[in-house]
């Protein structure tokens, strides 16, 4: 075991981890945040998706000390408090999500691509989540989700 | 659930360092950047390095810039597919290559995996990217482990498919790549590279690090294309990548022209001939016509890759048709429904 430090959605954290631990398993089995999924386990799905210094990255395949000294952001860290981040909000109006397994990697891609561009058209959304699979909702209602979320966080 | 093995971690912070981590450790160390290619091999158990020497702290390794004559752009090989494929001076000078950059895999994987990482991509087969368990239960194959190819069935050469996207750009622009080892570092053309052995397909010695990719420049008569076949357009590997850089004169007759098709056997492949068929002439459908044929006759895909053969043979003239009508600025001819997704 060694101690990695991470910075999660802004705090602090050390953990033992072995050495040749992902960032998804520390942050799945050393750090209790199970948001992030592990599907997949070999970077083809998207469920494990989380953000790193502003991009969004593959955490079951990115070796842990890869992390270290760099923000990480993950679906816990979207929201304030009891505040859900509007791409969230917007989930949730539009029926985006049925069974949900893939819906922490798609609100963080989503996060990460309107941060640096505000103004999509459907197709620039599309290709943004194009590394994320989902099996349930044929995609439209999660378009909608991140169309009617980029609108609501340029009038904010 | 699929685990790693146990291994060290290394991150050092100079490219001397690096390589020395490397010969010191030898055959149980490899270099990791971007990881993507690396990674899921390791849960397959492909690789069981005792040691990784990590190349993303090293800055040395980072920048896109042009040379102090203008004459090439230089891009550390650490450098992200996602920031080539939207750097400005790469689409302004070299749109094929960005092109190519921004067709690999999907967003996430081209936000980690790099340009360096991508032209030492492991070779690919139906019988060699599968789990642990699976190839066991195969007997596994010639590439890793076993003494039988299952696609050729009596062949002793491995076949597995080149499958990455930036070298058959690179090697038609006529790159050249710097590699640093612990005994000082040496260029090679991109073209001279790669090898045709599947097993281990480029000349990349161990404990070398490939640290910069060279580009010549050239001026604005130069056109280039690249086109990508696969199954997904959000993020599969390709069936059949064709790369095409002509040169034009100021007649509008081709003066120079490089096409390279890969995807299909275990190095890019640098068509011969061409310059035959269309040096002097414009290029109208006669040449392309001509020129694609000419693809044709040369290329001859294996079952190496869960898509028909003979399928992905039929789909060689038809790309390199394409790419050299984007080349040549015509209007695209017919249905193009396996047009690559942007």
């Amino acid at each position: 075991m060694e101690v990695v430090r991470l910075r999660v959605n802004g705090d602090e954290r050390a953990c033992g981890v072995p050495a040749h631990y992902t960032l998804l398993e520390t942050l799945r089995y050393g750090l209790g945040l199970t948001g992030s999924k592990q599907g997949c386990d070999k970077g083809d799905c998207g469920a494990c998706t989380v953000i790193v210094d502003g991009r969004a990255v593959l955490s079951c395949i990115t070796p842990v000390w890869e992390a270290e000294g760099r923000g990480v952001r993950t679906v816990e860290g979207l929201g304030r408090g009891t505040e859900p981040h509007p791409v969230q909000d917007e989930f949730d109006l539009n029926g985006a999500a049925q069974c949900g397994f893939c819906t922490p990697g798609i609100l963080c891609s989503a996060v990460a691509f309107l941060e640096r561009n505000p103004s999509p058209d459907r197709d620039r959304i599309r290709a943004a989540l194009a590394g994320n699979l989902c099996r349930c909702t044929g995609y439209e209602k999660i378009y909608d989700a991140v169309e009617a979320a980029a609108a609501r966080l340029r009038d904010r | 659930m699929l685990r790693l093995h146990p291994f060290r971690y290394h991150r050092p912070g100079t490219v001397g360092e690096a390589t020395e981590l490397l010969a010191n450790f030898g055959a149980e160390a490899m270099p990791i950047a971007g990881g993507t290619d690396l990674m899921p091999n390791m849960k397959h158990r492909l690789f069981t390095p005792g040691h990784l020497v990590s190349l993303n702290r090293i800055a040395a390794l980072r920048g896109i810039h042009l040379d102090a004559a203008g004459a090439r752009l230089r891009i550390g090989a650490t450098e992200t597919l996602a920031d080539i494929a939207s750097n400005p001076l790469v689409q302004q000078r070299l749109p094929a290559l960005a092109t190519a950059a921004g067709l690999v895999a999907g967003p996430q994987l081209r936000n980690m995996g790099t340009i360096g990482g991508n032209i030492c991509l492991d070779t690919r087969c139906t019988y060699y990217n599968q789990t642990e368990f699976w190839r066991a239960a195969l007997g596994y194959c010639l590439k890793k482990n076993g003494t039988v190819c299952h696609v050729t069935r009596v062949g002793k050469k491995c076949v597995a498919a080149h499958s990455a996207d930036t070298p058959p750009v690179l090697i038609a622009l006529g790159a050249t790549l710097v590699l640093a080892g612990a005994l000082g570092t040496r260029e090679m053309a991109a073209n001279d590279f790669f090898v045709a052995d599947g097993i281990r397909n480029t000349r990349r010695a161990h404990g070398e690090v490939l640290a910069e990719i060279r580009i010549p420049l050239a001026g604005p008569r130069r056109r280039s294309a690249y086109r990508k076949l696969r199954q997904r357009g959000s993020i599969d590997f390709p069936l059949l990548s064709v790369a095409v850089v002509c040169d034009f004169d100021e007649s509008g007759a081709v003066e120079r022209i490089r096409g390279v098709v890969s995807a299909l056997g275990a190095r890019p492949r640098l068509l011969s001939g061409w310059d035959g068929i269309a040096v002097g002439s414009a290029l109208d459908n006669g040449v392309i016509d001509a020129l694609a044929e000419r693809a044709h006759a040369q290329c001859r895909p294996l079952e190496n890759a869960i898509v028909d053969a003979e399928w992905r043979r039929a789909m060689v003239p038809v790309q390199v048709r394409r790419a050299l009508r984007e080349v040549a600025v015509l209007p695209p001819k017919g249905v193009s429904a396996m047009r690559p997704a942007r």
